[in-house]
């Protein structure tokens, strides 16, 4: 506390000196202890990115072998027990470990860029939720490997998870590495929302929030309201299984509707964690493209917050066939229906702004262009099995299958490659090809609905989902032989985008800060960003600062150049209020989650590893908080 | 892109307390989504128990002396973490360092009556559906007091070291028991819906 001599400011140095010395105050230390300590939010969110794409890519070739064996009728290309596996591996893979920490990755990475910051709030916690997400999705494939994957579907019902049902361990691998990748993803989620809440850059007033950023912010929120339930339900699966508890057991009070309610409460909120941060994406490349602002950007953002709180009055729809209350059902109907309106408006908006705008056709444009054909085929069918008569009829069956890919693939990973082809230049420095982009985006979008088109007739045909293999009576091969064809093509897209993705980080035309002209903050900094993001923090007065302001960017001076800090504001009006320091370097972290992956893997087999995982657990916390003395922590 | 100097933010200070900080708003994102986490777990006891004739199942309501000797104590631990808010924020190192002592022990406490709460509940987790949702909630907030506790008891050890003498030190003290208030504010609902609602419902 006490006053020593000034510290050394920004405003003792000359522009160069200073952009020196603040890169070498951020920089991640060098050598394999740095890597695993550092906590730079744009590595750890890009080892979040890459990590998801890598087991997208399992779960993708995963698909590829349902559908190969789908081919024809009769096939042996897996057995019965392998696809069952296969088929929760890809379901459970690509909701848990892809679609939703992909979207709070990208967020991680560019939303302190966008609101004119140099990190999150609680870095070294966000270090410690992504390697929790990697042990979580080491062990979920290891099970796999091992002939020991999770077979009872991404949502485990009981009773079919029970112990009665499922022997060994497989649903309690289900069980546990959800619960222990949740844990990351709620973290993310606080760190989001008090990032946006606490260190916009002087001047980014509520209604100066990039809507990317909107997104996030409201995708954190429904992540703090909607996750806690898929623990709890999955904890009391592992609970059911481990020591005799009865939640779910009928004979003995418990109830197995209680599963589906906890676990639905999550899963339809869980459409829109990868839906909302989709549509900031869109709303991010659109006005770049279209060469104006968004229009209605008001209210796009109130179709965000609408979306958030209806998408919680839902979960009951995927319930209608389990005999509930006709009244209880016509009400989720109503609402299942009225949740088309906000996106309904934001699609308006969307067209709306390209129209009035001189649009140019770049692949991330097509990709966007791409996905509002599909998104609203997909949103199509869903109004359909909103009713419960017609979802009575194709329940359990591929029109629901295909229903829900157009809405994920068509909805969600359509604007991620868009975002792709965006923010890479950001990332890398360097452009991807623009030519192999256009091919890519035809590939993709022929073979995305060749693959899932007939998919629909197949379900009204009454082909049920989760089966291994039909009959050659069955008129059900020819479509299934094209759906195989597309799946195959659409798999084919994700290859050439992983080729222009190597040979442009190699050979790549240089991006420039701002090679598509965007008009949000994080077109402002070099690209690569550095490590502080930027020598002096920003202070904004538009909505499109960049648009704003061509030649100089207003910005902040005084912050001391001896220690990491950030400026926090306040939550409204952004005015700059304290001068924080932020933490270094740990690789506490790291064991920390060491400690709590062993405990978490050790629960499985007995519960006691709780008891014993809790002294570790503490050690490590107590080595992560402990203050080293440094000038961050002094003051 | 070239930046032009248009404030000046050394005047600002370098530390501060509750809404001001960052720590404060995680410390509010951690309560909502543990908050929602107790909200749901009483939600399944709630649906468990219209689904039964009787409820308890078979045995009755669960003693009422031990939990409530905890809430008692969890109320009147509200005083002096009220106080230790007070001193943090004036930086009063000597009264923190004794509010601080005095909450470890208030958090002790309710841990060693806690363990005879198990028993009153009068049945096992294993027996019916009421033993596992009691035993859940319970456990829940076990947890929840543990955690708590050895935050504190961390925090403690820290004061009586030279790391205390930091400003940052007093603003974490504060957020500590601000937490505490949610620590216990939790807890009167579940006490309400594991002793009260059999005996009135
Ligand atoms: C190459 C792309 C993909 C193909 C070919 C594909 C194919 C399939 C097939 C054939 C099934 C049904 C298996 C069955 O019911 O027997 C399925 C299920 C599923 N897919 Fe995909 N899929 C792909 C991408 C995705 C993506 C990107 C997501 C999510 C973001 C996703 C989410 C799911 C889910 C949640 C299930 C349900 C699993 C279950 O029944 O438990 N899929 N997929
Ligand atoms: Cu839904």
């Amino acid at each position: 506390m006490s006053a020593a001599a000034e510290p050394l400011r920004d405003t003792d140095l000359g522009e160069s000196e200073l952009e020196a010395r603040v890169r070498s105050l951020w920089r991640t230390p060098r050598g394999v202890i740095g890597w695993l300590s550092s906590v730079d939010h744009k590595q750890i969110a890009l080892r979040y990115i890459v990590t998801a794409f890598f087991f997208m890519g399992l779960a993708g070739i995963g698909a590829v072998v349902m559908r190969l064996q789908l081919a024809t009728p009769d096939a042996h290309v897996v057995n019965p027990d392998r696809y069952d596996q296969l088929f929760t591996m890809h379901g459970s893979t690509m909701m848990f470990l892809f679609a939703v920490p992909i979207m709070q990755a990208v967020g991680l990475y560019f939303v302190p860029l966008m609101i004119g910051t140099r990190e999150v709030a609680f870095p070294r916690l966000n270090a410690f939720s992504y390697w929790n997400y990697l042990f979580g999705c080491l062990f979920l494939w290891f099970c796999f490997f091992s002939n020991n994957g999770p077979d009872v579907g991404w949502f485990s019902y009981t009773p079919l998870s029970l112990s009665q049902y499922n022997v060994g361990h497989r649903a309690d691998f289900w069980a546990q590495m959800i619960t222990y990748t949740e844990v990351a993803g709620l973290s993310v989620a606080v760190i989001m929302i008090v990032t946006v809440f606490k260190m916009r850059a002087p001047g980014m007033t509520l209604d100066r929030i990039p809507l990317f950023t909107w997104s996030s912010l409201v995708t954190a929120f429904m992540i703090v309201f909607a996750m806690p339930a898929v623990v709890v339900v999955s904890t009391m699966l592992i609970l059911d299984r481990m020591v005799n508890t009865h939640f779910f057991d009928s004979s003995l009070g418990g109830d197995n509707l209680l599963f589906q309610h906890l676990f639905w409460f999550f899963g339809h909120p869980e459409v829109y964690f990868i839906f909302i941060p989709a549509t900031g994406f869109v709303s991010s490349i659109i006005p770049t493209f279209a060469r104006r602002p968004m229009f209605g950007h008001t209210a796009v953002v109130l179709s965000l917050v609408a979306t958030a709180f209806m998408s919680f009055g839902l979960w009951v729809h995927h319930m209608f066939v389990t005999g509930l209350p006709r009244l209880g059902e016509s009400f989720f109907t109503a609402s299942s229906m009225a949740i088309a309106v906000p996106s309904g408006i934001q699609i308006f908006c969307w067209i709306a702004t390209l129209w009035s705008g001189r649009p140019v056709f770049r692949t991330p444009l097509l990709f966007v262009l791409g996905f509002i054909f599909n998104f609203v085929i997909g949103g199509l069918t869903g109004v359909m099995v909103a009713s419960v008569p017609l979802d009575t009829q194709v329940h359990d069956t591929y029109f629901v299958v295909a229903h829900f890919h157009y809405v994920l693939i068509g909805g969600s990973v359509f604007p991620l490659i868009a975002a792709v082809y965006y923010w890479f230049p950001k990332v890398t420095g360097r452009m991807l090809s623009e030519t192999v982009g256009r091919w890519n985006f035809w590939i993709a979008f022929v073979g995305f609905n060749l693959a899932f088109f007939p998919m629909h007739i197949l379900g009204l045909e009454g082909m049920p989902r989760r089966v291994y293999t039909y009959s050659a009576e069955m008129p059900w091969g020819t479509l299934n032989l094209l759906s195989t064809i597309g799946a195959i093509i659409f798999a084919s897209s994700f290859l050439l985008l992983l080729w222009n993705i190597v040979r442009s980080l190699r050979r790549g035309e240089a991006a420039g800060p701002n090679p598509w002209d965007g008009d949000t903050l994080e077109w402002a900094t070099s690209s690569p960003p550095p490590p502080q993001n930027f020598t002096r923090i920003p202070v904004v007065t538009s909505l499109t600062p960049l648009w704003e302001h061509r030649e100089t960017l207003p910005a902040v001076a005084g912050l001391r150049v001896d220690r990491r800090e950030v400026l926090v504001s306040t939550l409204t009006e952004a005015e700059p209020d304290i001068r924080e320091s932020s933490p270094e370097p740990s690789i506490w972290p790291l064991f920390a989650a060491i400690a709590t992956g062993c405990t978490f893997l050790g629960s499985i087999y007995t519960p006691w590893a709780i008891i014993y995982g809790a002294l570790p657990v503490t050690i490590t916390l107590i080595g992560w908080f402990w203050p080293k003395g440094t000038k961050e922590d002094e003051s | 892109m070239k930046p032009r100097v248009v404030l000046d933010v050394a005047p600002l200070p370098e530390n501060s307390f509750g809404s001001r900080t960052l720590t404060w708003w995680g410390t509010i994102g951690f309560m909502c989504l543990e908050g929602m986490g107790f909200a749901l777990a009483i939600g399944a006891y709630l649906y468990l128990r219209v689904l039964q004739p009787s409820w308890p199942m078979n045995i009755p309501p669960p003693d009422l002396l031990p939990g409530t000797i905890v809430t008692v104590i969890l109320l009147i631990s509200v005083i002096p973490n009220y106080f230790l808010e007070h001193w943090a924020r004036a930086y009063d190192m000597a009264k923190v360092r004794i509010g601080l002592v005095l909450m470890t022990l208030l958090g002790i406490a309710p841990v060693i009556v806690r363990t005879f709460e198990f028993p009153a509940l009068r049945e096992r987790w294993d027996t019916d559906a009421y033993g596992s949702i009691t035993w859940f909630l319970l456990g829940l907030h076990t947890t929840h007091l543990i955690t708590d506790l050895g935050d504190t008891a961390v925090l403690t050890v820290l004061m009586f070291t030279r790391h205390g003498e930091n400003p940052r030190r007093f603003s974490d003290t504060s957020d500590n028991a601000f937490y505490w208030y949610f620590v216990v504010l939790t807890w009167l609902p579940i006490y309400f819906v594991l002793y009260w609602l059999p005996r009135i419902g």
